[in-house]
């Protein structure tokens, strides 16, 4: 499993630009705040379009030599930084989103073994307007895992918590990245997170 | 309370309606779906050819319909000579009247709606497995739902209500396109018919106050509405 990226990117008068490529485990894309990274994330998910390169993973390409997949082709799981639950459903619905939509060939999660993986069984019949910070970055990684990703992106997951929390999600993200098995690209700025949860670190700079 | 022929206006006047806010709606959806979401060259004169008649004297919104779906229109002889139909003079018209008055307002009231739905929701959606249409389907019109049944209820009442323009449109054809404002116009004209212009004006008073409640209500349900509200 290689995770192979090479893009650029102009935005404003600002430009985008990585090239690195990434193994098993988790890969810390760390630097300063206003380097790009989030924009890198969300071209590697096909929410951004690079100006040029190429992103892949393992021998899929999902962007460059003229194929650019829709970000709902790509298989590629993304926790946002703002976690991103869908308001208007409970959280077994939000969980379920992904489900129904991925191949069943593609799925290697069921319900039941996220919700005991992440400890959120007690929170299924809640809305999401009423969970803590540290329940609805819980819920919005079980609903990237349950859509059968190949790999995850997180963007700064760990921003929005506080310092208590913050242990028990670095927790989950270990055996994501431990007992899952399952590549990670990790986007932050902080240092302490990076030396505990990284096994490779890209560093970008402003 | 009110009598047999009262009962006729007001249900012409609600089926006119209905038809007009059914009509509209998908246009006015497309339209609010399109002014929310794109910039492109002449969005703004988009924007004012949907506002026209807002500001324009109704009256003269009616003639340009009489001019355009009159026998001798260009959109009247093609219904005339397609379908065999002609809106002149039947409550048709009155809705395809009401419609167009109702439309500045029902844009307006979706246009918000949609624009408070958080885009960054559907890309989530998009990295989940969604379609772009699957997304829209799933995540941005429940979003905007309130705000679109909104819409449709504003619409309903200022259709209701509408008067200058269907009375130059179709005229004012006791039960074929007589509706409650026309209703009470025609009655004003005539001595000793003041209870039932006061019975109609009351219902039209129970009706428009009705409408607007039920619509600042469903606008209140949207995200937007609620940050609006909470501040």
């Amino acid at each position: 499993m290689t995770i192979d990226i090479d893009v650029a990117k102009r935005r404003g008068d600002r430009l985008i630009a990585a090239r690195f490529t990434a193994g098993p485990g988790l890969t810390a894309l760390f630097g300063p705040s206003g380097a790009g990274k989030t924009s890198l994330l969300d071209m590697v998910a096909g929410l951004l379009r690079p100006d040029r390169g190429h992103i892949r993973v393992s021998t899929r390409t999902l962007f460059g030599d003229g194929i650019d997949l829709p970000p709902e082709a790509r298989r590629v799981g993304y926790v946002f930084q703002d976690g991103r639950l869908f308001p208007h459903r409970r959280v077994r619905a939000n969980l379920l989103y992904g489900v129904k939509l991925a191949p069943p060939a593609s799925r290697w999660m069921s319900l039941d073994e996220a919700t005991s993986f992440l400890g959120i069984g007690h929170l299924l019949d809640r809305w999401p307007g009423s969970l803590s910070g540290g329940e609805a970055q819980r819920i919005a990684i079980g609903r990237a895992l349950l859509a059968g990703p190949e790999i995850l992106l997180m963007d700064e997951p760990l921003s929005s918590l506080d310092a208590a929390r913050r242990g028990d999600i670095m927790t989950v993200i270990e055996r994501i990245r431990d007992d899952l098995k399952l590549p990670i690209l990790y986007v932050s700025h902080d240092r302490d997170e990076v030396d505990r949860l990284a096994t490779k670190v890209i560093a970008l700079d402003g | 309370m009110l009598t047999p022929a009262e009962w006729g206006i007001v249900t012409l006047s609600l089926k006119v309606g209905g038809a007009a806010v059914l009509a509209a709606l998908p246009l006015a959806f497309a339209l609010a779906w399109v002014l929310a979401r794109y910039r492109f060259p002449g969005r703004l004169l988009l924007d004012g050819l949907v506002h026209l008649p807002l500001v324009l004297p109704p009256v003269v919104t009616g003639w340009l319909l009489l001019l355009a779906f009159g026998p001798l229109g260009p959109a009247g002889r093609w219904l005339e000579s397609w379908f065999g139909v002609s809106l002149m003079f039947r409550w048709t018209g009155a809705a395809l009247a009401a419609a167009i008055m109702a439309l500045p307002l029902m844009v307006r009231a979706m246009r918000l709606s949609i624009e408070a739905v958080d885009r960054r929701l559907e890309g989530a959606a998009r990295t989940l497995g969604a379609s772009s249409w699957h997304a829209f389907w799933t995540i941005s019109l429940p979003l905007a739902f309130p705000g679109v049944l909104a819409a449709l209820v504003l619409g309903f009442a200022r259709s209701i209500g509408e008067f200058g323009a269907t009375i130059s449109f179709v005229s004012n054809i006791p039960g074929e396109t007589r509706t409650l404002p026309l209703a009470i116009y025609s009655a004003l004209q005539i001595p000793g018919s003041e209870t039932m212009v006061t019975r109609l004006a009351l219902f039209s008073v129970a009706l428009s106050l009705g409408a607007l409640l039920l619509s600042e209500w469903l606008v209140r349900r949207t995200p937007a509405g609620r940050q609006q509200h909470d501040d």
